[in-house]
């Protein structure tokens, strides 16, 4: 659409007030050779939904490319007038103006056979996110959305840029409820979406994670972890989404372990509170440790500018090697290799009544499942070849 | 005897109690005459901030009371002021004249859900005995917290009354007109740009069946009231199908105040913080103690809500797109 706007502005060198070939949009209608004309509709409509599926057939994006660029220089030639034609279309609701039948075979052509039904799925997903047609669970997490959208977009830096290596993921249960316990690394939380896509790829089902109340402070941060499955880390809500049979993701070590130096990498912090054992617990559901080795590298933290991070109230502001000395640049995670090992589960439910309200009990089982991501860690960065293979 | 019967819900209440046969006299207190047609149940003109209501509470021989009249606009109330006198207030004065009235046996509060607030903090969903994680200073929630707090005071001192607070999600339905319906009908919508609320409502009839189901039982206790399910205020707008204008947060409260100047809805500070972060009630116990059941779910709700107003802009993109679809199934 962008070159077509421009081509009918000006008179095309000579003087006046446009070209002699410039005319009402119904003269122009009717000079247009009939299949020039529709080409170009049909081409300006596939333009969007085209684009959109580039990421998914890397095939199909070349090919459009060359085709659109040998196409539109000739339909503007014939008629300058084009975006006249196409305007009413828009704004008058005409359907019986646009031909889908021509759009469907362009779509084919470009795509195949397997692109039209991506397509068709791509414009019924549209339909349904213009429509408001999907349903919110009561967390806000939207899974038309997460399955669509997140997890695909994830999905490259999971698999390709970080190359993730997942074992034992015959350790989260298949139904019922699990709550998956993770050492928290990175600077940024990467670790927790890359679990996240792990566990969604592996076992069909979404990992429902719990976060830190800054999350939901910070705009779109908030919202897009609401919709992706997220809730605030307390008791209530975590017991909630265990009650209903979820498979619950928490890092307890928090910022803690998020911010940590550089040179204390693969150095457990404190397990928070143990509330998350408190909630596993009276939920009588499992505790499946998971150790993710790699997530360290990602972003080298070696400073941080307190003075800063105070002022705007977050907790830190990292410095790593390349923040912000490259800019948006240095946001880029390093490529470092990642393993995930998920653990035998802890069982819970073989506990006396009261348990989770005997802080000593809770505060033992806490360092278990700390002491079993540890050791797990240490034979993880043994068995890995270097950071980046 | 039902108060804040001037008011589309008071009244619809009032005329529900009066269907019901087993229901001997109902009597509608307000400072206003209804514009409404109350049927069966008699007007009487009192002022609930006003020491006279326990006076029409002895003569009549009152035995229950519905408390409807806390009020959620500034706006038709006569300004904020205005509005806390009346909710604050009168609830009051009416508990000082029930607790004189040995005659009074039966209390029921029309609550709502703001009172727990809304924030980046609070929980999924909020369970009644939860205590709001938000502080509110504003408005129509600073206000129910207060008016709750009497009652739960009311209850203690006056044992042998059954008292039932009914904290209701916001009420929504062709007949409703309340900030939220308001807001909602805007050509363009304003919501705060990078966050999405958490919406529950409660259609209109539900929540008069529930107020009579209060009145005719014996169920104490706090409930929270609410249809099933969520939708996100951008879902909600979308399925209106009208367009948004997603302004950045320090707007807000300008943007509430160009709004209310130009008299298209009633906004206060602590319903932009509800459409910023929204809230969630759990329903548990409305189900199992109070045994409710609400005809429509949420979502249910707001389409009936949606079918009074016209068809938005944003519908005919869905509709063009269907369309496409249609035709590339063939």
């Amino acid at each position: 659409m962008a070159d077509a706007d421009v081509i009918p502005i000006g008179s095309g060198g000579r003087p006046g007030r446009g070209s002699g070939r410039r005319t009402t949009p119904s003269a122009a209608a009717r000079a247009l050779a009939g299949r020039g004309g529709q080409k170009k509709n049909s081409r300006a409509r596939s333009g969007p939904d085209g684009k959109r599926a580039d990421s998914d057939a890397a095939a199909g994006g070349p090919v459009s490319g060359p085709g659109a660029a040998a196409q539109e220089p000739r339909v503007g030639e014939t008629a300058g007038a084009v975006p006249d034609v196409d305007g009413p279309d828009l704004s008058g609701l005409d359907l019986g103006g646009l031909d889908f039948g021509r759009l469907e075979r362009v779509v084919r052509e470009l795509f195949g056979e397997d692109g039209e039904r991506r397509v068709a799925e791509w414009l019924a997903f549209l339909r349904r996110r213009l429509s408001g047609d999907y349903e919110l669970d009561e967390f806000g997490y939207d899974s038309d959305l997460t399955d669509q959208v997140l997890l695909p977009m994830l999905r490259p830096m999971v698999e390709k840029w970080f190359r993730v290596e997942v074992r034992g993921i015959e350790n989260i249960p298949t139904d019922g409820s699990a709550l998956i316990v993770a050492n928290h690394s990175g600077t940024m939380p990467i670790d927790g979406l890359v679990t996240q896509v792990v566990v969604a790829d592996h076992t069909g089902r979404p990992l429902r994670t719990l976060a830190a109340d800054l999350v939901f402070q910070t705009p779109f941060v908030g919202e897009l972890s609401r919709k992706g499955g997220a809730t605030l880390a307390n008791n209530d809500d975590a017991e909630r989404l265990l009650r209903q049979g979820n498979l619950v993701g928490v890092w307890p070590e928090g910022f803690k372990g998020l911010g940590k130096p550089f040179a204390e990498r693969y150095k457990l912090q404190r397990f928070g509170r143990g509330g998350f054992v408190s909630a596993a617990m009276r939920t009588g559901v499992p505790i499946v440790p998971c150790s993710i080795v790699g997530a360290e590298e990602i972003y080298p933290l070696v400073g941080n500018i307190a003075s800063l991070a105070r002022l705007l109230g977050v907790p830190y502001i990292p410095i790593t090697p390349f923040f912000p000395l490259l800019g948006p640049l240095g946001l880029i995670p390093l490529p470092s290799k990642w393993l995930i090992e998920f653990g035998e589960p802890i069982r819970t439910d073989e506990f006396a009544d009261g348990a989770p309200d005997d802080p000593m009990l809770v505060f033992n089982v806490t360092d278990q499942v700390r002491e079993t991501i540890q050791q797990t860690l240490y034979t993880l960065l043994m068995q890995r070849r270097s950071i980046f293979f | 005897m039902v108060t804040g019967v001037s008011r589309d819900a008071g009244a619809r209440c009032a005329r529900r109690l009066a269907d019901d046969p087993a229901i001997g006299t109902v009597l509608g207190v307000d400072v206003v005459p209804p514009r409404a047609e109350l049927g069966r149940v008699r007007f009487v003109r009192a002022d609930i901030r006003n020491p006279v209501i326990a006076k029409v509470i002895a003569a009549e021989g009152v035995d229950t009371v519905v408390h409807t009249g806390v009020v959620a606009t500034p706006g038709s109330a006569g300004g904020r002021s205005s509005m806390k006198e009346i909710n604050v207030i009168g609830t009051m004065q009416l508990l000082a004249a029930c607790q004189k009235a040995s005659g009074v046996a039966k209390l029921v509060v029309k609550s709502s859900t703001t009172v727990y607030g809304a924030g980046p903090r609070d929980p999924a969903m909020f369970t009644e005995e939860m205590a709001p994680r938000a502080i509110h200073h504003h408005g129509l929630s600073k206000d129910a917290v207060e008016v709750e707090g009497y009652v739960r005071g009311f209850a203690r001192r006056r044992p042998d009354v059954c008292v039932t607070t009914l904290r209701m999600a916001n009420w929504i339905g062709p007949k409703t007109d309340s900030p939220m319906t308001r807001y909602f009908a805007l050509p363009v919508v304003p919501t705060v740009f990078g966050y999405d609320a958490r919406l529950q409502f409660l259609h209109e009839d539900d929540g008069v069946e529930a107020i009579q189901r209060a009145t005719v039982n014996d169920l104490p206790g706090t409930f929270n009231l609410a249809g099933d399910g969520i939708i996100s205020l951008s879902q909600a707008i979308r399925r209106l199908g009208r367009p948004t204008v997603r302004l950045p947060s320090f707007t807000a409260s300008s943007t509430a105040a160009a709004v209310r100047r130009a008299r298209l809805a009633d906004f206060s500070p602590d319903q932009i913080t509800f459409l910023t972060f929204g809230r969630g009630v759990d329903t548990t116990r409305m189900r199992t103690e109070f045994g409710f059941e609400p005809k429509y779910t949420t979502a249910e709700a707001f389409d009936d809500f949606r079918s009074s107003l016209g068809v938005g802009a944003m519908t005919r993109v869905a509709g063009l797109l269907g369309a496409g679809l249609g035709a590339l199934r063939g």
